[in-house]
């Protein structure tokens, strides 16, 4: 396939993500440039000066927040995204309300806690929808460790094992190299059989 | 019982195992885990009950933050 014929497979397809920080504004960004037609982003944080070393946010933009912000520069590079833009602090309830028309949904969440609410919800109420998480990308190094693994239709992308610490910090080349992965799955997922 | 866990074939010399005692056989000590046996979920209240049988497809997710 071409890029005019991915292109036009990709416009008519949803992505939910869950999370607006390192893995979900690199994600969102590398789907957009690719032409998903709509995106539908979530979190309900502000951005500060500590989440520019590695998060698709710019100087300027500190202290607004993250899922308008996002909006904002998706429109930078690709003003033809539908992009729906949520400042919420998303719970079971929520996710199923705002991601039911999805084709993927992306876990970009932070906390251990939040990623293991959303696929909880996602692989008991919406049993059919992919689901692409992010699972240990803090510190640096260690490249090939990076890695996708699938269980059905769940998707985890990441080492599986780095938890970021004082020690080892979350920073943009490895936190970048899950986020594009699970963009890199997320056209897996919606490009199926179209090779 | 020969078991799939995480994609891998593995073998235990029980016939049945419940959730809780393949966390401490395994020495999975994460707090945040997701479980699924043949791909159903398996909340925390119900790792102690929940049997994992011959032929079972156990997937034993650790998350942990960071994004």
């Amino acid at each position: 396939m071409n890029f005019e014929e991915i292109k036009l497979l990709l416009e008519n397809k949803t992505v939910g993500i869950a999370g607006c920080g390192g893995l979900g504004s690199n994600c969102a960004v590398a789907l957009a440039r690719v032409g998903v037609g709509r995106l539908i982003i979530c979190d309900f944080d502000i951005i500060v000066e500590s989440n520019l070393n590695r998060q698709y946010y710019f100087y300027d933009q500190i202290g607004l927040k993250k899922a308008p912000t996002l909006k904002a520069n998706i429109h930078k590079i690709n003003p033809k995204i539908d992009v729906i833009a949520c400042d919420i602090k998303l719970d079971s309830s929520s996710i199923v309300a705002l991601f039911r028309e999805c084709d993927v949904i992306v876990e970009a969440f932070d906390r251990a806690d939040m990623k293991q609410m959303l696929l909880e919800t996602v692989l008991t109420e919406m049993v059919e929808m992919p689901i692409v998480s992010g699972v240990g990308m803090a510190g640096w190094g260690n490249s090939n460790a990076i890695r996708m693994r699938q269980y059905g239709k769940l998707f985890i992308c990441g080492d599986g094992v780095s938890e970021v610490s004082e020690e080892e910090p979350p920073l943009a080349p490895r936190v970048g190299m899950a986020a594009n992965m699970q963009a890199n799955t997320v056209l897996e997922v919606l490009l199926k059989d179209k090779k | 019982m020969k078991i799939i866990l995480n994609n891998t074939n593995e073998t235990f010399d029980v016939d049945h195992l419940t959730v809780a005692e393949l966390l401490q056989l395994k020495k999975f000590t994460f707090k945040m885990l997701i479980i699924k046996i043949n791909g159903n979920l398996v909340r925390q209240e119900n790792y102690a009950s929940a049997v994992i049988n011959e032929g079972d497809d156990v997937m034993v997710l650790h998350l942990i933050s960071g994004g």
